[in-house]
């Protein structure tokens, strides 16, 4: 009979759910181990932002023309540069620019998207007749147009007007992203003040600001970090993709990208130059997106 | 199996000793009954009693962390406990329909109901595919919807609740099955709608077809089992003829259940303290009727319709008066505008004419900034507490925020917030928990805590108990009955419950189509009704139950 049972519908399944009395959760388990190999590695990566110095002592600027294009070896673990540069060095002085932008240009998305959002969802609801829904369509429209040319190239468009740069290329590719963010904080402001607890805080005599401010802002926000967590990961590629092409810091700084786009010319007879840089962009795009798949899940699940 | 028995069907349902369990947690203990063709059995109890595990147990659809065991299960002769996922399926839909309690969300969005019937159809090869679409307008218009040709194209949501229900009765029934399994299929529906259900069902029995019907609401069955087995926590507490267990239960469970329907005859006595022999008289209360606090003078609301031009008349010229100390109860069914009229009062909708007094004063004329320091006057208890509670915040926080704008400083709230959940009849530690965590009896008694905090002076109540168990609701009314006498709040009672409304109020106003068709003293306006409409609501109304 159960191993019958078993093939039975899902739906089933979750309606019978609200039905029992409920019983111990059986997933008390720990985290996966992908989860766990994740989040150390990122710890190390957070780590090499603050604190390089704990890992190398070598100067990732120091050029040794005659130890130019080494292989790996015990003295330079990732090898040389062309310039006789370690590699290691470059590696771990670089996470502080790849990882620092990535954060900075989704820190932007959020807070920009998040007002932009609230700002259309509430004044369709809180100002009277066609100017609130004036306003919110025309925000509407404007995330539809950010969005609908491809991200890399709008930060392409935004580096070339302002300039290449460090803080440039963080502005850049955080304004591609605020669209996403700015239409689900709209469409949870929708939702939240149609809330039948919105209404209510009315019939209590609160103000519409204590109400925005106690019951809008807190339940629309809690979407927030999940979509940040996994964006992180694209706007750290989207970084060193600008930064291969040129756009973001320029050599000699240590950013993964440039480190990139330096060893191509070397490729052939040099392969460590490039795959290095490579293998800690995807790793760290792994990582971020696995950690935030995982706190998706758990929230997930903390609401069921 | 063609053994006959006393009614004279065979036995499409042979349960003895069925004992269902998730992930180790029993919840069906050794149930036992048997269903025969032309007969209706109907499982009665709380929610949490097993009723829907044992009836969905009938169709192998417990879920994949159940283990269902049992002497004997055995569903159209055969031994269901051996049956394979593929027998399974034929039966379903084939032997024995089921009809759940929410159309809406039983039916699948993205389908016109005519696609749904023809895949039962199909599934079952009950009809030459050329056949389907004639078939399928044909059980529709069996269920009893109008214009069947026009309705077969439409989907879910294009229906109103009733026709839903019916829709999905239709593919439950598209296949002829022997045997129809409605899990609380009136549950949520209007009177008339649900006389109209009930009668459907009926017309079952007489074709010779099984009915189990599984409901909370004992005037339900009352009206059409045959014979009704009462369960709690998973357990038979008692079972019979109808007859003999609603007319004379012997178990003191039967005896509550029944003695917690309100109606006519419970007015003034304790609903949840009752026993079969007597009632225990609630704490008097005085109308004083020469102080009226309300007053709604002419009151008019018309919302644009989805279809351009045409407008709808929510509230069309409705008056009344709420005396101190009184209940005012408004009846009707759904879209007869009593919720909009319960919003005009709450000054959450401006009517578009007429005007709402508040002891004398204007009330609907003032602007949001003047109602804001008279409103907590005007209290609120909706039908779905759980939505309206902050979904992260606690109860002590849900309750302290009505007294928000008296400006009780913070220790002075946190204190009056723990002596209300007390005055409600909850223990004070649930006021760090959430309220989601709580159960729903649970929940309504913090939502009346939280409308009682800033001492109004009306609670305005939209169908506060319709959600809950009888037992539940019993404890409620009983609730809202000792408060109102303890503090002379007047209530505004909407429901569409008429056994609730002539339990709780002192006078009615019956509504149709915005409009106010009848009103008048609770007793003469349900015993004497002069309205045809009326008259109609109250014939709908499922033979009482009340007399036990």
């Amino acid at each position: 009979m159960t191993d019958l049972l078993e093939k039975v519908k899902a739906d089933a399944a979750l309606a019978q759910a609200s039905i029992v009395t409920p019983t111990p959760r059986r997933r008390r388990r720990g985290p996966a181990p992908s989860v766990l190999v994740a989040g150390a590695f990122v710890l190390v990566l957070l780590v090499a932002v603050a604190l390089p110095q704990l890992f190398t002592s070598v100067d990732p600027f120091r050029t040794v023309p005659t130890d130019g294009l080494k292989p790996p070896s015990a003295e330079h673990w990732f090898g040389t540069d062309r310039l006789g540069r370690d590699i290691f060095s470059r590696v771990v002085h670089g996470a502080r620019y790849s990882i620092l932008i990535g954060l900075s240009a989704t820190a932007i998305a959020v807070v920009a998207g998040s007002i932009l959002g609230l700002i259309a969802g509430l004044s369709g609801r809180l100002i009277p007749g066609r100017v609130g829904l004036l306003v919110d369509e025309t925000f509407g429209r404007l995330f539809d147009v950010i969005s609908s040319f491809p991200g890399v190239l709008l930060a392409m468009v935004v580096v070339t007007f302002a300039g290449p740069g460090v803080q440039n290329i963080a502005v850049a590719i955080g304004i591609a992203s605020i669209p996403m963010y700015g239409r689900v904080v709209r469409s949870q402001t929708l939702l939240v003040t149609r809330a039948d607890f919105v209404t209510h805080a009315a019939i209590y005599g609160r103000s519409r600001a204590r109400v925005v401010i106690e019951h809008v802002l807190p339940n629309v926000l809690v979407a927030i970090p999940v979509l940040a967590a996994i964006d992180v990961g694209a706007s750290i590629l989207a970084v060193s993709g600008l930064s291969f092409l040129g756009l973001g810091p320029q050599a000699p700084i240590p950013e993964w990208g440039v480190m990139l786009a330096e060893s191509r010319d070397v490729l052939r007879i040099a392969w460590w130059g490039g795959v290095f840089p490579g293998l800690f962009i995807t790793a760290s795009v792994i990582a971020l997106t696995v950690l935030g798949r995982a706190l998706q899940r758990h929230i997930d699940g903390r609401k069921s | 199996m063609t053994t006959r028995n006393p009614t004279g069907g065979r036995e499409l349902v042979t349960v003895r000793n069925l004992r269902v369990a998730f992930d180790d947690t029993a919840v069906v203990h050794g149930v036992s009954f048997t269903v025969h063709a032309g007969e209706c059995v109907a499982l009665v109890g709380e929610s949490g009693s097993g009723k829907s595990v044992t009836a969905r147990s009938l169709v192998g659809l417990t879920g994949a962390r159940s283990t269902v065991t049992a002497d004997a299960l055995e569903i159209d002769g055969r031994d269901a406990l051996r049956l394979t996922t593929r027998e399974w399926r034929r039966l379903r839909g084939g032997f024995a329909g089921l009809v759940l309690q929410d159309a809406l969300v039983s039916l699948d969005p993205l389908r016109s109901i005519g696609a749904e019937i023809r895949e039962v159809l199909r599934t079952h090869h009950m009809v030459p595919r050329r056949a389907e679409l004639a078939r399928a307008v044909e059980l529709l218009a069996s269920v009893g919807i109008p214009q069947p040709e026009l309705r077969i194209a439409q989907y879910a949501h294009q229906l109103s609740g009733g026709l839903r229900q019916r829709a999905l009765i239709a593919s439950a029934l598209a296949a002829d099955p022997a045997l129809v399994i409605a899990d609380e299929p009136t549950t949520a529906l209007d009177v008339t709608v649900q006389k109209q259900i009930i009668d459907l069902l009926g017309a079952r029995l007489d074709d010779g077809k099984g009915v189990l019907l599984i409901s909370h609401d004992l005037a339900v069955v009352a009206d059409i089992a045959d014979r009704v087995i009462v369960m709690k926590n998973g357990r038979v507490v008692e079972e019979g003829e109808t007859d003999a267990v609603l007319g004379a239960p012997r178990h003191d469970y039967t005896r509550q259940l029944l003695a917690a329907i309100p109606s006519a005859s419970s007015r003034g006595t304790y609903l949840s303290r009752a026993t079969a022999t007597d009632r225990l008289p609630l704490p008097a209360r005085e109308a004083d009727r020469s102080r009226i606090v309300l007053s709604a003078q002419g009151l008019h609301k018309t919302f644009a319709s989805a279809r351009r031009g045409s407008e709808l008349h929510a509230v069309d010229d409705v008056s009344f008066e709420l005396a101190r100390g009184e209940v005012l109860g408004i009846v009707g069914e759904s879209g007869s505008g009593k919720s909009t009229v319960a919003n005009i009062v709450l000054g959450l909708t401006r009517p578009d004419a007429g005007e709402v007094r508040l002891d004398g004063q204007p009330w609907s004329a003032l602007n949001e900034a003047q109602k804001r320091p008279v409103r907590s006057r005007l209290q609120f208890i909706s039908q779905d507490p759980l939505s309206s509670f902050d979904p992260r915040w606690t109860v002590e926080r849900v309750i302290a925020e009505s007294t928000l704008v008296l400006g009780l400083p913070a220790a002075e709230a946190r204190d009056r917030a723990a002596w209300l959940l007390g005055r409600v009849g909850l223990d004070t530690a649930l006021l760090t928990r959430h309220p989601r965590t709580l159960s729903g009896g649970q929940r309504q008694r913090v939502s009346i805590a939280r409308a009682l905090a800033p001492e109004p002076d009306i609670i305005v109540c939209d169908e506060p108990a319709s959600a809950l168990d009888v037992s539940v609701q019993a404890q409620v009314l009983d609730l809202l009955a000792e408060i109102q006498a303890d503090r002379g709040t007047s209530l505004l009672f909407v429901s569409h419950d008429l056994g609730v409304v002539h339990h709780v109020s002192d006078r009615v106003l019956v509504l149709k189509d915005g409009k106010v068709v009848e009103s008048g003293d609770v007793d003469d306006v349900f015993y004497r009704p002069q309205a045809d409409y009326t008259k109609k609501l109250l014939a709908s109304l499922p033979t009482a139950v009340s007399s036990a």
